[in-house]
């Protein structure tokens, strides 16, 4: 494997990275394994865990596919790897 | 106008326009029939995708779940939205660079190997049929209680729209109609739902709505929902888990995979021009996913509490909900629940005889709850409301006009039709691309290939519809089968396919293998083998939901992780995968270079 294809790759596993871990802490993190203890806190009439699971996740879910679909976007012409 | 007629006005103009989108976007090439071309923008790409994935399940039962599992119904919100992420990060743009029809065909090439995609057909096809009997059911169960028809008759009809704009649409005519159908279904959740927003909470939006204060008093909504539901003896809303937090965490994982690993929804990234497209089509998918899924809570915490509300007049003033005045009179019900009594989803019982109707759980834990029913003279619970019946009953029980009554009527259909015609899809394409021309006949000509496709569809809508008229005793297993499979075969498969350049085909054929068989072992334990009734083998694996307190819907995850592990163990110990194979793996992770999708091998 040459050296572009191989930065570009690491670069791409770097972001996905980071986008699973955010991924994770909203679902299973805040609206699951959290929840309780969010709950404490109230986000208008909802409690905030439950709004996690039930709302919250959600919207960040779109806005994680967007983000990296830009991002992803940055990394190809980054590395010239875009398509024509 | 009557409710009936305009029914039939509604449905009859939402087939009509499916109907004519097919004949307009007619199939020619093989291209066309199986990948649209490859040529439907994002956005459309994106309403087609929420379409194909919304079924009837989505659609009719996950609210009225939700509003009876509470919080711990979030786990379908979470699961079934949360795998479009690993969709279009782990998955999409790669099958898309890779320019063929199928996942079969991937997992063939990329594990250079004859049997591995023989044995993703395999997987392909239980998990596709499983789900589609599911969907005809629905088909004939919405057609039956619009149409007044039998629930075969309401199977028939469903069975002859299919058959007609799938075969001869093709994946050009799906997409096309499913657009059409998408926004059928979801002006027809959404619309209802902002009625009954405003009824309760003066605000339009339901997803605001949930969490404003219910009109008429100084609490908010899911505050007040909570108190009347652990006044009358149920758990509160807010926090109750389903099962426990590890048996949350595990379903919602299932769900988040076998979504990204159902292969009717991997095949649509197959439908846009550029790899690119792919990455954002998923995202447009969620959002059009989204504008159902987060309005499907607020209809499910509004239904629960206008359900108590009808039936126990205390939930409005907010006084003693155990007052012998505060349940309604048998005599003065509304008819909205005399017209679902006839259908039997919806039974009450004076079991006290004072002439009124006491709703409440009579298998409640807590011993000073049971002795205030007690004394308040309350002998079991009077009103049973099957969870299905939540959507489609809203519009009536908010008492909204007979229009939007015979809009949820078309939604229902929409949904159900859309995701049986992609599924369809799926089957034909693995049949006929798959096992005919990658197999047994390689040199089949596309116009045979074409005529092949064809007659597999047929062949499975008839299949599809018999089971769905001799159902085996499953409605609700078959789903979680077919989650469970996607999750424990599919998904692993295509993942190390794209991330491990090393995985060779020993260690694929052995995870997949290994996934679907203690998934079906841990499934089949509960539900009898193929679902037969009476051959499960519960005492053999040490009682019900013996691992861990998973319950078998929740399992894929477990087999995902048994696939992977095996796959590993099995590639350390043999040789690793040719140098072009290699070679091939690193074309796909870079965009340029993409071309059309064809059927080439």
């Amino acid at each position: 494997m040459d050296d572009v294809s191989k930065n570009y790759w690491s670069a791409v596993l770097g972001l996905l990275t980071k986008i699973l871990i955010v991924w994770f802490l909203v679902s299973f993190g805040a609206g699951i394994l959290f929840a309780d203890m969010l709950n404490t806190i109230k986000l208008g009439g909802y409690p905030l865990g439950f709004w996690f699971a039930h709302q919250g996740s959600m919207y960040i879910f779109i806005a994680l596919i967007f983000y990296y679909a830009k991002k992803m976007g940055e990394i190809d012409r980054k590395f010239d790897v875009h398509e024509d | 106008m009557d409710l009936q007629t305009t029914i039939y006005l509604f449905v009859g103009a939402s087939f009509a326009l499916y109907i004519g989108i097919a004949i307009w976007a007619r199939a020619g090439s093989t291209s066309e029939f199986y990948a649209a071309g490859g040529s439907v923008p994002p956005v459309m790409n994106g309403m087609a995708t929420a379409a194909d994935w919304m079924s009837a399940a989505s659609f009719i039962s996950m609210a009225g779940l939700i509003s009876n599992m509470g919080y711990g119904g979030g786990l379908f919100l979470m699961g079934w939205t949360g795998g479009y992420v690993l969709l279009a990060m782990l998955l999409a743009p790669y099958l898309r660079k890779f320019g063929k029809f199928t996942v079969p065909q991937f997992i063939g090439d990329r594990f250079y190997s004859k049997t591995a995609s023989t044995v993703a057909v395999i997987c392909l096809l239980t998990a596709s049929l499983t789900y589609i009997i599911g969907q005809m059911t629905g088909v004939g169960v919405a057609f039956s209680r619009f149409l007044g028809v039998t629930s075969e008759t309401g199977i028939y009809v469903g069975m002859a729209i299919v058959f007609a704009y799938a075969v001869f649409g093709g994946m050009k005519g799906i997409t096309y109609t499913q657009v059409a159908q998408y926004c059928v279904l979801i002006a027809a959740y959404i619309i209802p739902a902002i009625f009954i927003s405003l009824q309760l909470t003066g605000m339009p939006i339901p997803q605001l709505g949930l969490g404003s204060g219910f009109t008429g008093s100084d609490m908010s909504l899911l505050a007040k929902l909570d108190q009347v539901v652990v006044d009358l003896g149920f758990g509160k809303y807010t926090t109750t888990t389903a099962g426990s937090t590890l048996n949350m965490f595990v379903y919602t994982m299932s769900l988040m995979i076998g979504t990204a690993g159902l292969p009717h929804v991997i095949m649509r990234f197959f439908t846009v021009p550029t790899v690119a497209a792919a990455r954002s089509s998923a995202g447009w998918a969620l959002v059009f996913i989204a504008l159902l899924y987060t309005t499907a809570p607020a209809v499910a915490a509004m239904a629960r509490l206008n359900l108590h509300a009808t039936v126990n007049t205390a939930v409005k003033t907010g006084g003693d909900l155990m007052a012998p005045e505060a349940s309604i009179l048998n005599e003065s019900r509304p008819d909205w629940m005399k017209r679902w009594e006839k259908t039997g989803l919806l039974k009450w019982a004076d079991k006290n005889g004072d002439g009124r109707i006491q709703y409440y759980n009579d298998k409640s834990k807590n011993d000073a709850f049971k002795a205030k029913a007690e004394a308040a003279g309350w002998k079991g619970n009077e009103l049973t409301v099957n969870a299905d019946i939540i959507v489609l009953a809203n519009p009536e029980i908010a008492l909204l006009p007979n229009w939007v009554i015979a809009l949820v009527a078309a939604g229902g259909l929409a949904a159900a039709l859309s995701t049986a015609a992609g599924l369809l899809m799926a089957i034909s394409a693995a049949i006929s691309h798959d096992l005919v021309k990658g197999i047994f006949a390689p040199n089949i000509s596309e116009k045979g290939e074409l005529m092949t496709g064809k007659i597999a569809m047929a062949v499975s809508i008839v299949v599809a519809g018999w089971l769905g008229l001799n159902p085996p005793g499953f409605a609700a297993g078959t789903v979680a089968l077919a989650f469970g499979i996607a999750a424990s075969s599919l998904f692993p498969a295509i993942m190390m396919g794209i991330f491990s350049k090393k995985m060779n085909k020993e260690g694929a054929v052995a995870g997949m293998l290994a996934g679907l068989f203690i998934t079906l072992f841990y499934v089949f334990a509960h539900k009898g083998i193929f679902f037969i009734k009476g051959t499960d083998f519960l005492p053999m694996i040490g009682g019900a939901n013996s691992f861990f307190g998973i319950t078998p819907e929740a399992f894929g995850a477990i087999g995902a992780l048994v696939n992977f592990a095996v796959a590993f163990a099995v590639d350390k110990v043999t040789k690793e995968p040719p140098e072009h194979i290699q070679h091939m793996v690193e074309a796909v992770r870079i965009p340029r270079g993409s071309k059309m999708v064809d059927g080439a091998h």
